[in-house]
C-alpha cells in the first residue's frame, strides 16, 4: 500500500490506545488521520493483555476514568458496529491481611464517593460470586458487579474497523523511526515506507513510547516491564466468572466465557525489558496459586503461556497531552492498564484536541508532574 | 444445529470451529497474516495451537494476497508445544 505524504494527524501505535484515539478523532470530524504501526494491530502491549476492566482503583483520577471507560464499554457494539466481547463478571478483590483490607476499603469509599457501586463482601457470598473458590486464608474481600473483561483483539479491531469507515488511514508494518521538529512544533513523522507530513503527530506506542518521544527530543521516564500470563483449554463455565485479584497475593485469574481460565501474576522487582518470552518458572509458581486458589482445575490444561510489556511511569498513572513540542501529544505510560482506559481517554484527548471541552479534565496527567513532584500515585496494581 | 450437507459449511480450525468463510472475508478486509487471523477470529488458539489449521490458512492468504506460501507470516509458535495439565506444571505430577 502506498502511504500518503500529508495527514492532519498521524498516530504511532495500533493498540486500543491508538486505535480508540484515531476513532474518535474521525468521528469528531479531522478529516485526515492516519494511524501506523511497526507490526499490526493489537501486536504490543494491548494483544498480551490480560483484558480485565475494573473500576476498583485507588486514586480519583483512575477511578473517574475506569467508570466513564465502562460507560463506554457498555455500548460500544452498537457504537462501533462490532463484537467487542464484553463479560461483566465484576472483579473479586482478596485481601490477605487487615491492614491490605483496610486499604481495599479506603479506596471503595473513595470509589462509591465517584459513583462506583463497589462492596464488600463476605466469604459465603465471594463462594457464590466465584464457586470454585478456596480462599479460607483470605481476610476480605471487595467486588464491583460492573468490572470484568472485553476481548482486546476484538474491541481493537472493531475500533479500526469502524475508524476506517470514517475516513482514517491505517499503515500496517510501517515503523516510525524519526519524529520531524521545526522551530518549537511538530512537522510529521520519517517511517520506513517514506515521509509524512502532519500538523499534529500522537505518541499510542505503548512500551517503546520512551523510544519515541526521544525522536522528537522529548524525555519521558517510562520503561518497559516484562508480565508474563497463561491460558487453559476451555472446561465448563462457573469455575471462576469474576476476576479474582489479589495485590498481596500476586495473581489475577478469570475464566472466560468461552471456557478458557486466564491467570497472570507480576514479576519480582521492576526491571526494565523489552523482553516478551514466557519462562518455566512462571508457569509453575502460577499453576501452584491456580491450585491454592480453585482446588478443582488441577487437571485443567494449560495451552499458551506468552508475555506483554506494561508500559510503566514512576507514580501507575498514564501521561496523556501535549508535549514541549508543540502539537506533539503522549497518550502513553498506562502501566498495565491500558487496555482498559483506551476508550475514554482516546475520547477525551480527541475532544481536547478539536477544542471541545473533555468529559474528564485531564490536566494532571501532563508528563511535567514528574518534574514538579505532582505524582498521581497508584498503588492498586497488579 | 447446522446442517453441513445443505449449508456446505467447511471448518477450518476444529478446536474452535472457525470456517472457511469467516477466514476469506477478514481476509478480503486486507489482513494478511496468520496472527491477525488469529487474533480476530481465534482460529488457532485452541488445544491444537494450529497444528491443523495454520497451513490451511496460510494457503488461503497467499491465494487471496498472490504472496509465495513461503512469504506468508506463519505468526508465532508458543509453548508448551502440547497442552500441559496444570498439576504437573505445579507439583511436577499429575496427581
Amino acid at each position: 500500500m502506498e502511504c500518503k505524504n500529508r495527514a492532519d494527524v498521524v498516530i504511532i501505535g495500533a493498540g486500543i490506545v491508538g486505535a480508540s484515539t484515531a476513532y474518535n478523532l474521525a468521528k469528531l470530524g479531522v478529516k485526515d488521520v492516519v494511524i501506523l504501526d511497526r507490526g499490526t494491530l493489537c501486536g504490543g502491549s494491548t494483544g498480551s493483555c490480560g483484558a480485565g476492566i475494573r473500576a476498583q482503583w485507588g486514586s480519583e483520577m483512575n477511578c473517574r476514568l475506569a467508570i466513564a471507560a465502562i460507560d463506554i464499554f457498555e455500548q460500544l457494539d452498537d457504537e462501533l458496529g462490532l463484537p467487542v466481547g464484553l463479560n461483566q463478571g465484576g472483579y473479586l478483590l482478596v485481601a490477605y491481611s487487615e491492614e491490605e483490607f483496610e486499604t481495599l476499603k479506603t479506596a471503595m469509599a473513595l470509589q462509591n464517593k465517584l459513583g462506583i457501586k463497589s462492596k464488600v463482601v463476605s466469604l459465603e457470598e465471594a463462594r457464590e460470586i466465584c464457586p470454585a473458590l478456596d480462599a479460607s486464608d483470605a481476610v476480605g474481600f471487595t467486588f464491583h458487579a460492573r468490572d470484568g473483561h472485553a476481548d482486546p483483539f476484538l474491541t481493537t479491531f472493531a475500533y479500526v474497523e469502524a475508524a476506517k469507515r470514517l475516513g482514517v488511514s491505517f499503515y500496517r508494518k510501517t515503523e516510525c523511526i524519526g519524529i520531524k521538529v521545526e522551530g518549537d512544533r511538530v512537522r510529521g513523522v520519517s517511517t520506513t515506507k517514506g515521509e509524512i507530513d502532519a500538523d499534529i503527530v500522537i505518541n499510542c506506542s505503548g512500551a517503546y513510547s520512551h523510544v519515541v518521544a526521544k525522536m522528537a527530543g522529548v524525555d519521558i521516564p517510562n520503561w518497559g516491564e516484562r508480565h508474563e500470563i497463561m491460558i487453559t483449554e476451555p472446561v465448563a463455565p462457573g469455575v471462576c466468572p469474576p476476576m479474582l485479584m489479589s495485590f498481596s497475593g500476586n495473581y489475577y485469574i478469570q475464566q472466560r466465557p468461552h471456557g478458557s481460565i486466564i491467570c497472570g501474576m507480576s514479576p519480582d522487582g521492576h526491571e526494565q525489558s523489552f523482553d516478551t518470552s514466557s519462562s518455566w518458572r512462571f508457569a509453575a509458581e502460577m499453576s501452584k496459586k491456580l491450585v491454592r486458589l480453585l482446588p478443582s482445575v488441577k487437571g485443567v490444561r494449560v495451552v499458551r503461556l506468552w508475555a506483554g510489556l506494561y508500559d510503566m511511569t514512576p507514580d501507575g498513572s498514564p501521561i496523556i497531552g501535549e508535549t514541549d513540542v508543540k502539537n506533539f501529544y503522549h497518550s502513553t505510560g498506562y502501566s498495565g492498564h491500558g487496555f482498559m482506559l483506551g476508550p475514554v481517554t482516546g475520547r477525551i484527548l480527541a475532544q481536547s484536541i478539536t477544542g471541545a471541552k473533555p468529559d474528564i479534565d485531564f490536566s494532571t496527567l501532563d508528563y511535567r508532574r514528574f518534574e514538579q513532584g505532582e505524582l498521581i500515585v497508584e498503588h492498586s496494581i497488579t | 444445529m447446522r446442517n453441513n450437507c445443505e449449508e456446505s459449511i467447511t471448518v477450518v480450525c476444529r478446536c474452535e470451529e472457525i470456517t472457511i468463510e469467516e477466514i476469506r472475508e477478514w481476509i478480503e478486509r486486507g489482513y494478511d497474516s496468520f496472527s491477525e487471523l488469529k487474533r480476530i477470529l481465534r482460529v488457532g488458539m485452541g488445544p491444537c495451537q494450529g497444528r491443523g489449521c495454520r497451513d490451511i490458512v496460510m494457503r488461503e492468504i497467499s491465494r487471496a494476497h498472490h504472496i509465495p506460501m513461503d512469504e506468508v507470516d506463519p505468526g508465532t509458535v508458543r509453548a508448551p508445544s502440547k497442552p500441559v495439565k496444570i498439576a504437573l506444571l505445579a507439583f511436577g505430577k499429575e496427581e
